[in-house]
Parts: structure tokens; sequence; C-alpha cells
């Protein structure tokens, strides 16, 4: 405890002892916002769960997405912002398939091999398009300063949107209902939609799968070893080039599964903008977990789900602040400013200095 | 150097004076006026919200102003009719922006927009303050027409609307809920934008104002997915209606979510004219069927007449939203205002006096328009309101609007059965 507070053993330090004041609130003001609401009781233990889980489901999209930033960031050191954009593509193009399937009555008969075919398809149209960024918008501007590829990669984004509104027109479209994800299982006096159990487990399979690839595959252990040292890896012979390529690929497959999965959890809402937010919070949800950290990116993108869930209710509203729900976006932001404060390098992240920075 | 110091001021003098004396020797308007060469197009600028989430409203304004155009030929007094069109996004800051561009180009007589609430209070200072006028078609914020500065008002000379004004369209609503549907108590969420948030007080008045209950009254943020957190809050209050006026697909979500809310599946939905879309039914599924939602209501000949037009020129599925007919009227009446006004010198130059063109919009009475007929007030909170909310009704989504893509809904309340009892 001594150590926590430095300022006590001497060595007073007013930036030390502001972030302690500012710990101490943060801690204060969430206990009593909690304190407050649940003494309140207006809402209920059920409607709690209910909240934590879809917050899962909610967080397990983010996930999906986070791993792209993460893959691309522990490879490159650059961060992908057009990485929504490629989440986009695929949930955007494949809107279009959906309706198709649900028409011809395919997606209600045999709803498993409707969503992998959906799931398949969004996974190759983001692929596409992650790749083809990563070709031709930065490739090209390998070894420039870090802002380059930064600002190059916004304008892709904007440009990607742009191109999709061209492509599909720029009003809202939607995915069809599978009825089988439809209704509730449950379980004693909790009632869990069944469309977020099929979220978080094909979200959970997913993960798995790419923690296989990096971890026990051929090409895992190369994109490992790019990451570690770009010049020692093409020495033993590695395809650097075709290395960062399939990271991309990667990364824009589980963006574009997310899409589908996504569609799945919150139908409505797709338009060329829909990868704006998702981005951003993923992003977030990456950063939280340590960027460049893959285990890091999936808790970080769970746990910025259930923040977001919980958070305004449990805390705000028990702080008697108004528009609690309004204020969703600030809990998942200041949560971002936290952790930059308390712990620069993430929840599971590894300082950067012991990387090259 | 005495003598040269002057020549000099003499020169500064002429600058500063002379010059604009020779180029206004025409123009007697208060407000300066809009010269236009005699090879020289009429410039009619438009601020909407063509990139963005809510850039289907934009494109359906921008739509309803170019048939009005192409109407007229693209001629206006012999002279070609220009349109430029700015981004004003759905933000103040976006509409500040578009205002600076437009205030910055002299040649342009009037604008038609903004598209949204929010993006008009960011331009209409800057607007007001170049003597300019604009004329909306589609924000409905009470505000925006309301000069009381304590009560929130934010009007200004040089605005008007052809949108219906949300006291009209909250008060309907309050009264349907009331007084058709019998309905107690009220919980209400808007998302913060002035349109929505207007809209949201306008309702919850007038249902207390009608002996009804208002329980919950919160917010959710724009581009948010996830409403279950809001929800929850909501069934914890248990109203026995639940109003959203917010835009699409906010509304969507909301709407598809709340019958899944444990509490909530038996709570009536009514949503607003920011959810006027013809795909608002069909994305929401079968969650949108029985959902009550207020909105602009245009009917008759002129308008069956108008979508033919439209589906011809611009797009064959149609209008993407409600307010092109408004848009339509208001470019109508900018450009009559132009041809009341404007002056033919003996050059050939035409000069049109920007307080005229002010003061013949204020006096547009019974115009007879898409909408209805128009007449242009000019008392707060209507002050500039050319609008008089009879073209509004409330619709009932049904099977067919989810099923089919039938659009618009079946009508089951207008103001003028309000009025009849």
């Amino acid at each position: 405890m001594l150590q926590m507070f430095k300022w006590k053993t001497g060595e007073f330090s007013w930036v030390d002892f502001t972030i302690d004041v500012l710990r101490i609130l943060i801690v204060l003001a969430i206990v009593v916002g909690s304190w407050n609401t649940l003494s309140e009781g207006r809402i209920s233990f059920a409607q709690w769960v209910n909240l934590f889980i879809a917050g899962l489901s909610q967080g397990s999209i983010y996930a999906l997405i986070a791993l792209g930033y993460t893959l691309v960031y522990g490879i490159l050191l650059m961060i992908n912002f057009a990485h929504g954009e490629v989440f986009m593509a695929g949930a955007f193009s494949t809107v279009f398939l959906a309706e198709a399937l649900n028409r011809t009555g395919f997606l209600n008969q045999s709803p498993v091999l409707a969503i992998l075919l959906m799931i398949l398809f969004a996974g190759l149209v983001s692929m596409t398009v992650a790749i083809l960024l990563e070709r031709i918008a930065y490739r090209p501007l390998r070894g420039s300063p870090r802002l380059v590829p930064l600002i190059t990669a916004i304008g892709a984004s904007f440009f990607l949107q742009y191109t999709f509104r061209g492509l599909y027109g720029s009003g809202f479209k939607a995915y069809p209902q599978v009825k089988i994800l439809q209704g509730v299982f449950q379980v004693g006096s909790i009632n869990i939609p069944k469309v977020q159990i099929f979220v978080f487990i094909s979200a959970l399979v997913l993960m798995f799968a790419l923690y296989w690839l990096v971890e026990r595959s051929r090409i895992g252990k190369a994109m490992r070893a790019v990451s570690e040292n770009k010049e020692v890896a093409r020495l033993m012979g590695i395809d650097i080039d075709w290395v960062i390529l399939f990271t991309f690929g990667v990364g824009g497959f589980l963006a574009g599964s997310a899409g589908v999965i996504n569609g799945m959890f919150r139908p409505q809402g797709v338009n060329f903008f829909m990868g704006f937010i998702p981005g951003i919070k993923a992003f977030t949800a990456a950063v939280l977990g340590g960027i460049g950290n893959i285990p890091g990116a999936m808790l970080g993108g769970l746990f910025l789900g259930v923040i977001e869930a919980i958070g305004p209710n449990l805390v705000l509203a028990g702080l008697g602040i108004p528009g609690a729900n309004q204020l969703k976006d600030v809990i998942a932001f200041t949560m971002l400013v936290l952790v930059l404060i308390f712990r620069p390098q993430g929840i599971l992240g590894e300082r950067l200095s012991e990387k090259k920075a | 150097m005495k003598r040269l110091f002057l020549v000099f001021t003499l020169f500064g003098l002429l600058l500063t004076f002379g010059a604009p004396a020779l180029a206004d020797a025409h123009c007697m308007d208060a407000l300066g006026c809009v010269e236009v060469g005699p090879d020289d197009p009429i410039v009619i600028g438009a601020m909407l919200s063509v990139s963005g989430a809510t850039s289907f409203y934009g494109e359906d304004s921008r739509g309803g102003v170019e048939l009005a155009i192409l109407g007229r030929d693209g001629m206006l007094l012999g002279r070609d009719i220009e349109f430029v069109v700015e981004d004003s996004l759905c933000s103040a800051e976006g509409g500040q922006a578009a205002a600076q561009r437009m205030a910055a180009d002299e040649s342009i007589v009037g604008i038609i927009g903004t598209t949204c609430s929010g993006a008009a209070q960011g331009a209409l200072p800057i607007i007001s303050e170049a003597g300019m006028l604009m004329i909306s078609p589609s924000n409905t914020s009470p505000s925006l027409t309301n000069d009381d500065r304590d009560a929130g008002g934010t009007y200004l000379p040089g605005y008007f609307r052809t949108a219906h004004n949300d006291l009209f369209q909250g008060a309907l609503g309050a009264r349907f809920a009331v007084e058709v549907l019998k309905t107690g108590s009220l919980a209400t969420i808007h998302d913060g934008d002035p349109y929505t948030e207007g809209l949201a007080v306008v309702m919850a008045n007038t249902f207390a104002g009608l002996n009804g209950e208002v329980v919950f009254q919160g917010a959710v943020s724009k581009g948010d997915t996830d409403m279950s957190a809001i929800l929850t809050e909501i069934a914890a209050s248990g109203p026995d209606i639940v109003y959203f006026p917010v835009f699409v697909p906010e509304s969507e979500f909301i709407a598809s979510q709340l019958v899944n809310t444990p509490g909530l599946e038996e709570a009536l939905m009514m949503t607003a004219d920011g959810s006027f879309s013809a795909t608002f039914a069909q994305n929401t599924g079968d969650a949108a069927v029985g959902i009550y939602m207020t909105g602009p209501h245009v009917s008759g000949d002129a308008y069956d007449a108008f979508i033919a037009t439209w589906k011809e020129e611009i797009d064959e599925a149609g209008p993407p939203s409600g307010f092109h007919a408004h848009a339509y009227d208001g470019a109508n009446l900018l450009m009559d205002a132009v041809e009341a006004v404007a002056e033919e010198m003996d050059d050939g130059t035409l000069v049109i006096g920007r307080q005229a063109l002010r003061d013949a919009l204020s006096s547009v009475e019974a115009y007879d328009g898409l909408t209805g007929s128009l007449t242009c007030q000019a008392s707060s909170p209507y002050a500039g309101d050319c609008a008089t909310g009879d073209a509004l009704a409330v619709f009932s989504i049904t099977e067919a609007e989810v099923a089919e893509g039938n659009w618009p809904p079946p009508i089951v309340w207008t103001p003028s059965m309000a009025s009849g009892g």
C-alpha cells in the first residue's frame, strides 16, 4: 500500500499525488454509484444477468474486430484505422446474400449451412478488401515515418466508405431474422436469448481457430517471427511481404465474419457508415487488452462490451446523472483513458520499450 | 511628401466610400442585392446532409429541389438556374461549415436547407448575418422558429421552413396516445439531437397536460446499437407506451430489442418522422407490426405526378424519405420570390434585393403547394413557419409493410380527425 502512495514515502511529487487522488475518486464514484443503484433495487437480479450476457455478446463482436487491429499492430506497429471499413465491407455485401437466401427459403430450411455460407462469403469479401488495402495503400509506404501510414489509413477509410455508398446506396438495410435463433433458453428464472448464445459461441470458435493458427501452424510461426524481427525473419528465408499480406487477410476474414455474427445479433443499421463506431470501439478494446497481444484483444473486447452494458445503469444512474444511457460511449472511452493513465501497456500488454518502439 | 499623402488619402477615401456606391447604384435594399449579369445564371444554394448516416434525407430533399428546377425547364427569368449543394452533415459543426461557404458566395439568391435541426442551429447565425435566407424542407425543431432566447429559441430573420413544426407533431402524437389509445403512462427516449429532444419534450409536456403520467425520460446516443441498458431501465418504470422519436437505424434497434425486453412485451410503441423511411418496417422485422408513427402526409394528384416524374428522372425506387415534397415546395417558393423581386436594369443585369426576398417569402399566403396550403407566419413561436401542420398524420405499421415492403403505412389518425373530436 505504501508503495502505491509514493508521496507518503517521502519522494513527494504533484503528478503522483494527482494520479492517486484521481484513483481514489474514481474508485469512490464506482462504489457509491453501484451502492446507490443496488440498494434502490429498481433492476432485478435477472435483469442484471441479462445485461451482462448481452454485454458479453456485444463484446465478443468487438473482440473479433479488435483482433484485426492487434494482428496488424503486432506485425507492423501501425494502427490500421480503415479496419472498421473492412468490417463494413463484409457485413454490407453479405446482407444481399442473406436477403437472397431468405427469399428462397434456404435460410430457414438449413440455417447452419446458410449461416456458414454467409460467414465464408463475408470473410472472403473483407479479406479481399483488407489485402487490397495492404497492397495498394500501405505497402508502398512501408518504412516511411509512422504518421504517414496512419493518415493514409484514415484516407483509405473514407475512400472505402464512399466506394461502398456508391456501390450499394446510402439507405439502411437489415439482416433477415433466422427462426432458429429467435426465442430464449430458460435457465432458472433467467431467460437468455438464443441469438446471444450463438454469437458468443461462434466468436469463441473463431478466436480459438486464430489462436491455433498463430501458435501451432507453420505460417503462424512465420507471423510471430516477422513480428519479432523483420530483418532476421527475412534472413531465415521467410517471405515477409507474403506474411504481412496473410496477416491482413486473416484480420479481414475475422472482421467479415464479425459482420455476419453482428448481423444475426443486431440485424438493423447495415449501411456504408456502420463500420465507424464498431471500429473505434474495437480499437479501444485492443488498447484496453494491450495492443499487439492476441488474448489481450479478446479479453479487452469482452471487458468493454460488459462495461458498456452494465456501467450506465450501475454506476452513472446511481450517481444521479441524468441521461445515463446517453453516456455509454463516455464510459467506454473513459475506460480507455483510465487504462492509458494507470496501465499504458494494457491489461495483458507487454511494455513497448521491450519491443522496438 | 505631404502631397503624396494627400493623394493616397483621397484615393483611399474614394475606394472606401465611392466604389461600393458606384456598384450599388441600383440597389436600394437594406441588406444589399444579388446582381446577376446578363449572361450569368441565377444560383440557388442548398445545405443538405448528403454524406454520413443521414444522407438519404439529404438526397430526398435534393431530388425535390432538382425536380422543382426541372419543372421550370431549368430557367428562371430567362436565365439558367445553377444549383449548388454543400454538405451540412447532421450536426451544428457541419451546418456552420456549409453556411460559411454559402455566405462567401455572393451570387447565391437563397438556400434550401438544412436537413437536420442541429445543422440549422449552426448555420442560421451565419446565413442571417450575411443577409441571406434559408428555407428548410425538414427542420422540425420548435426552437428554430421561436425567438424567446430564455425558452431556448434560436430564431433569426431569414429563416423559413416548409416542414411542420414539432409543436404540431408532438402534440398530435400525445393526443393520439391519450385520446385514442387511452394510455396512462409514457416513457420517452431521444438521442441528444435538438430535433429528437424537442419532440420528446413536446410529447411529454402535452401528455402530462392531458393528465397522463410521464414515468421515464431518457436518452441514447447516435450510433448506439445495443439498447438493452436503457430498455431495462424503462421496463423498471413500466410505461403503457414508449415514445422514441429518434432517427433510423437507432429507432430500428430500439423497436426490435424492446419487444424482447422482459416487462415491455405489452408496451405500445410510437416513433416520429425521423424514422419515416421506406425501409423502417422491413428492417425492424416482426417487431415493427403495431408501431405508431407520426409523420408527413402528402397526397393528391399533383403529388402522384411528382412521384411519377421522380421515378422517371431520378430513381426507379422512388424517394428515400418523406421530405421531398417539402423541398419541392421550398424551392418553388424561393423561385417565385426571386421572380417577384428581381428588377432588370437597362444593361440586362438583374438586381435582386435580399431584404425584399425575405419580405416576399414572409408574405406568402395560402400558396397551393404539394404539401398543402402554405402560409408563412411572422411571429414567434412560429416565426418563419410556412407549414400549418395539416400535412401530418399518425400511421400504423401492419404486416403488409413488414412482409411486402408496402410504404407509407395506413393512416389511423389525422389532425382533422383530432379537431373533429
